[in-house]
């Protein structure tokens, strides 16, 4: 360096002059030196070692806009941490190890990253499809399984490295297309079940030889939009957009194929825009009965698990999204597709009807309840927040900033069939 | 005095011209309903058809993907929807007006979203 060449050297003197003057006299050092070693050894014991902790109250919230997630915990109602990196996470979603350590999170930019959740941090990413939308977790917790838009199909991956194990793809009719895959759900035995949108069918796909799936197919009928499985994964039901009812599978007797349930619901009237497709994923069954977003018809169908009669419909303020039973299900959560989507409304199981009608916040899209249902999380994202609601009172305990915040995902889950 | 046919015809085509032109600026999205416009297509329409637009549900609706599609069947479909398939009609929702700016905007690349309007209280 240029500038280096240009100090003067100092005489030998001059230099010992100036440096003892700043230096402090040997007997002080002594002191001195011992006092930083201590406090040098006290910095070091002042970060936090990594706390054990349990992971059964913990999850994450989606921050959708940003590629990152909160890292929450429900006990203190509070924020752990952020991971980012995670890709487009406009429609995101999770699921669990069995363990509840880590979140295996699908992106719609088809990236699927499991993430730490006691160390904050990624320990593995792919980026395995073009466009996805979720995927689930095998019931021994070996496989991970995403659904993909495009390329239309679902892929196997080894939940411990996502390493590809197997590409199953969507294919239908003689020409070779692809549908875009829906409504992926986990069932005993290391089999997943899932909808085709384009082909209108139900497939079941089992890796009980993971390197070698077998697939059957079963009819669902005219575009086929999302799909859940019943908690005692008995029963798959695939809700159409395409027409009026929904497809019914009895997993334990599956040789008799699908059937069609609450055919007919909209009653020949001109159904009213769906502004956002229901989900179903978030299943509502209470009390023998099954509580489901109708499409283009501002109710909730009610359904006896027993006869698949509809016993009831509840009107409501606008198209529902996602109708969630409290763990308990005395109570039924509903909230709504835009323009509607500042609104929730609370379903009383016992009488069939709206107890409460809230309005949280602005763009309310999905809602979690923690593992015994005493709150619920909303994630308000216009208003940038999450909201906690305590469940009997129905009103608000506490809130938290959240960017643009959409899917809450509790570590429960990772005990639940179906999610 | 009896004013010349060219003059009159002269003031009403200029008549004519500045009340389009003043029509036209008036019907135009303002400022704040042009941000609701685009946080609306970035977030909502975004649920089907992705908040980079690059595809769901729905098709894709980035530029490269709406390239030589002609605009007025782009406003036709926002508007009236598309029978037969997910696609809702957004009237009631926008305006022709509305809709046209919203293509407009599509066919160029759409502006990132500036987040939602400030709250009223």
């Amino acid at each position: 360096m240029s500038s280096a060449s240009k100090i003067q050297p100092v005489p030998a003197a001059d230099a010992c002059r100036a440096a003892c003057a700043r230096l402090a006299p040997l007997a002080l050092w002594g002191l001195l030196l011992p006092a930083i070693v201590l406090l040098l050894s006290a910095c070091s014991t002042v970060a936090p070692p990594a706390a054990v902790r349990g992971t059964g109250d913990l999850g994450v919230v989606i921050e959708r806009a940003d590629g990152r997630v909160k890292i929450v915990e429900t006990s203190g109602r509070s924020v752990l941490a952020s991971v980012q990196g995670l890709g487009d996470l406009s429609h995101a979603s999770v699921v669990f190890s069995r363990d509840g350590r880590y979140a295996y999170v699908f992106g719609r930019d088809g990236g699927l990253t499991k993430v730490d959740l006691l160390t904050a941090s990624i320990v593995g990413r792919v980026v395995q499809g073009g466009n996805s939308i979720g995927g689930a977790i095998s019931q021994d917790g070996r496989i991970v399984v995403a659904q993909n838009y495009e390329p239309g199909g679902i892929k196997a991956f080894n939940a411990d490295t996502l390493e590809l194990i197997a590409d199953v793809p969507a294919s239908y009719g003689s020409e070779g297309k692809r549908s875009k895959v829906v409504g992926l759900a986990d069932l005993p035995g290391n089999r997943f079940i899932y909808s085709l949108f384009e082909a209108g069918e139900i497939r079941i796909t089992d890796f009980s030889d993971p390197g070698k799936p077998v697939t059957q197919s079963f009819a669902a009928g005219k575009q086929p939009y999302d799909a859940l499985v019943t908690p005692d994964g008995r029963y798959y039901i695939a809700g159409l957009f395409g027409e009026d009812g929904l497809a019914l599978l009895d997993l334990w007797q599956p040789e008799k194929g699908s059937r069609r349930i609450l055919s007919g619901y909209g009653r020949g009237e001109q159904p009213l825009p769906v502004f956002k497709m229901p989900h179903l994923r978030g299943w509502a069954v209470a009390g023998g009965r099954a509580y489901l977003p109708a499409i283009g018809r501002h109710e909730v169908l009610v359904v006896d698990m027993t006869t698949w009669q509809e016993v009831g419909r509840i009107p409501v303020k606008s198209q529902p999204v996602f109708v969630m039973a409290r763990p308990d299900g005395r109570e039924v959560w509903v909230n709504f597709a835009f323009p509607d989507n500042g609104w929730v409304q609370v379903v009383d199981t016992l009488s069939q009807k709206i107890t409460t009608t809230l309005q949280p916040g602005r763009a309310i899209l999905h809602m979690e309840f923690t593992p015994r249902g005493e709150e619920v999380w909303l994630s308000a994202r216009d208003d940038n927040r999450v909201m906690v609601y305590d469940t009997q009172s129905h009103q608000k305990r506490t809130q938290f900033d959240a960017a643009s915040p959409s899917g809450i995902f509790f570590t429960s889950r990772a005990a639940r069939m179906g999610f | 005095m009896k004013l010349p046919p060219v003059f009159v015809h002269a003031a009403v085509l200029i008549g004519a011209a500045l009340v389009a032109a003043y029509a036209s600026a008036a019907e135009l999205p303002d400022a704040q309903r042009q941000r609701e416009l685009t946080h609306m297509v970035r977030q909502d329409c975004g649920s089907c058809h992705g908040l980079t637009l690059a595809g769901g549900l729905g098709p894709a609706l980035t530029a490269e993907a709406l390239a030589g599609k002609p605009a007025d069947s782009l406003a036709a479909t926002i508007y009236a929807g598309r029978p037969g398939t997910p696609m809702p009609p957004f009237r009631g929702i926008v305006s022709e007006t509305e809709v046209a700016w919203i293509v407009q905007q599509l066919l160029r690349g759409f502006p990132p979203d500036g987040g939602a309007a400030a709250r009223a209280n």
